[in-house]
């Protein structure tokens, strides 16, 4: 199903450089019609190339590229009123206000949504009469995102739509997001931000070194899902777990575990304690988080998942 | 959309936002005409020697204000917009949008070079009513007109051309002074050049454009001799500037 003739966005062996700097060495990149995918990486990975080169922004060196069946370098206008973009960086006119600014765009699109629906979208209808430069950070961030949905584009791309906003703002961002893939509309999106990937991303991407590291689920990713899990509790400093369990120390009274089979060790921990009468405070089961799999996938932290 | 009414529109925003900027309305369209009003007040009993005319320096004033507005809302204006609306990244989303490039270039031109019409307007209403200036009629209204929109096209072209040497929009004012103070001065707008002005000043107005696109204006108010030498010249700076912005215009913000 994945095939190239199905996908919003098909990128085959990419490259590019800069000067004697390899940016990308042989990118791949399947994104299918109507999924949210997330781009991850370390900053100079290469992750604002590949994306420019996919807006139409950069030229390639090498490699096949498709978005929505056309080749980005050599697209027109006709293709660019297919897809809505988010650049990181990117303003708008300051003294015109929100509802005219969303005018004006919608103006360039040949079937454009009505002002007062991306509006709404992005949650800014109490302020469409504000001129752009009283807004907020997060407000001007939400015009961007509707400036970019203004023309009901097929695809949009989103370079870290939520960097610098605050956690009530990035929820909202969020909906915003959600509702887009509830109307079937296929969405590119680098991030920073792990739970912005899980929360939104079906399919989760990890550049590092201008190529591909890894790519699965926000769950799957990096083996997320077969990396070792870790049982935690603590119980009175007087009592010991059951020695088979080799469950270890974890300061005054706390203790960790590496089940072997956590379904029936988890079991013997809390028949023992039952019987024992003990409590089991803070029991918790711990997987590595999206972040630590990022982490190690990236090389930041690889010695010290080793360690452990 | 059609093309016109695309390029209408955009012309009608860019007008909103000129107006609604204080700086750019101020600047733009409130110096020429302060200024007219300070340096009449000033000198303008005095007189002024031009090739076979003597007039009062009010007078004088009036062409050279007119001038001064067009080489403001074309050149200083526009150089400045441009590079803001380049680093703001605005000239970038709108690569990324249907538009094409041609009309939101062709909405900016227009737009300054109305605005430049619209101050020799008032200018002259100003110059007519009250400092005795003649109004261009007939032939020499057809010699002003030409005059006015090759000088207005040419301070738009050098604009888009200044634009890309300028490194931020932070610098934009003072690489955008720099320039064309010295030559607006060095060309008689705000000093008239007497016939005693040292050679390397009469040199430096002779090359530049903005000697000639005075004098050429200057014809329809004050009834001095027309040269299509001198409108040939400001084409020619405008033809150069065009080239270079061709080259030098950019429309992605500095990394």
């Amino acid at each position: 199903m994945d095939t190239a003739q199905d996908a919003a966005i098909a990128v085959r062996g990419l490259v590019k450089a800069y000067g004697s700097h390899d940016a990308l060495r042989g990118v791949d990149l399947l994104v299918p019609y109507g999924r949210i995918c997330a781009l991850l990486g370390p900053n100079g990975a290469g992750k604002t190339t590949t994306v420019e080169i996919l807006e139409g922004f950069r030229q390639r060196d090498g490699g096949a590229v498709t978005v929505l069946g056309t080749d980005p370098a050599h697209a027109g206008a006709e293709h660019r009123a297919r897809v809505g973009i988010v650049l990181q960086s990117t303003g708008v006119e300051p003294y015109l206000s929100v509802a005219e600014t969303l005018a004006m765009y919608a103006g360039f699109y040949p079937h454009p949504r009505e002002v007062d629906e991306v509006l709404a979208l992005v949650g800014l209808t109490e302020s469409r009469d504000r001129r752009v430069r009283q807004l907020s950070g997060g407000q001007q961030r939400r015009l961007d995102v509707g400036v970019a949905i203004v023309g009901d584009p097929e695809l949009l791309f989103l370079d870290e739509p939520t960097t610098g906003f605050d956690p009530s703002a990035r929820r909202e961002a969020w909906d915003v997001i959600h509702e887009l893939r509830a109307l079937g509309r296929t969405i590119l999106l680098t991030t920073h931000y792990m739970d912005e990937a899980e929360n939104l991303a079906d399919q989760v991407v990890v550049i590092a070194g201008g190529r591909i590291v890894a790519e699965g689920t926000a769950d799957t990713i990096g083996s997320r899902n077969r990396r070792a899990v870790e049982v935690r509790f603590s119980c009175a400093a007087s009592t010991e777990p059951p020695a088979n369990l080799a469950a270890r120390r974890d300061g005054h009274d706390g203790w960790t575990l590496r089940p072997t089979d956590l379904t029936r060790d988890l079991h013997v921990l809390t028949g023992w304690a039952i019987s024992a009468g003990v409590e089991l405070e803070n029991l918790r089961i711990e997987r590595p988080t999206l972040e630590d799999v990022y982490l190690h996938l990236t090389g930041a932290s690889a010695d010290a998942l080793e360690e452990e | 959309m059609t093309s016109a009414r695309l390029l209408a529109r955009q012309i009608r925003y860019a007008n909103l936002s000129f107006w609604r900027n204080p700086t750019s309305a101020f600047f733009t369209f409130a110096f020429p005409l302060m200024f007219l009003v300070i340096f009449t007040s000033l000198l303008g009993t005095g007189k002024v020697q031009l090739p076979g005319r003597t007039v009062s320096l009010s007078t004088y004033y009036v062409a050279a204000m007119a001038t001064y507005g067009v080489v403001s809302a074309c050149f200083s204006n526009l150089g400045m917009t441009l590079t803001f609306h380049r680093d703001a990244g605005i000239l970038k989303r709108l690569r990324g949008t249907p538009l094409s490039r041609a009309t939101y270039l062709a909405s900016r031109i227009i737009h300054a070079i109305a605005v430049a019409i619209a101050l020799v307007a008032v200018t002259a209403l100003l110059g007519r009513t009250a400092y005795h200036a003649t109004l261009p009629t007939g032939a020499s209204l057809g010699q002003f007109a030409a005059m006015l929109v090759v000088g207005a096209l040419t301070f738009s072209a050098l604009a888009f051309a200044i634009s890309g040497a300028i490194p931020n929009a932070e610098a934009a004012p003072a690489v955008i002074n720099a320039t064309i103070m010295p030559l607006l001065f060095l060309s008689g707008i705000f000093i008239p050049l007497g016939t005693n002005a040292p050679a390397w000043i009469l040199w430096v107005a002779r090359v530049f454009p903005v000697r000639h696109f005075v004098v050429g204006m200057q014809s329809a108010f004050l009834g001095t001799a027309f040269h299509w030498s001198d409108v040939g010249i400001v084409a020619l700076w405008g033809v150069g500037g065009f080239l270079v912005a061709r080259r030098a215009f950019r429309w992605d913000p500095p990394r």
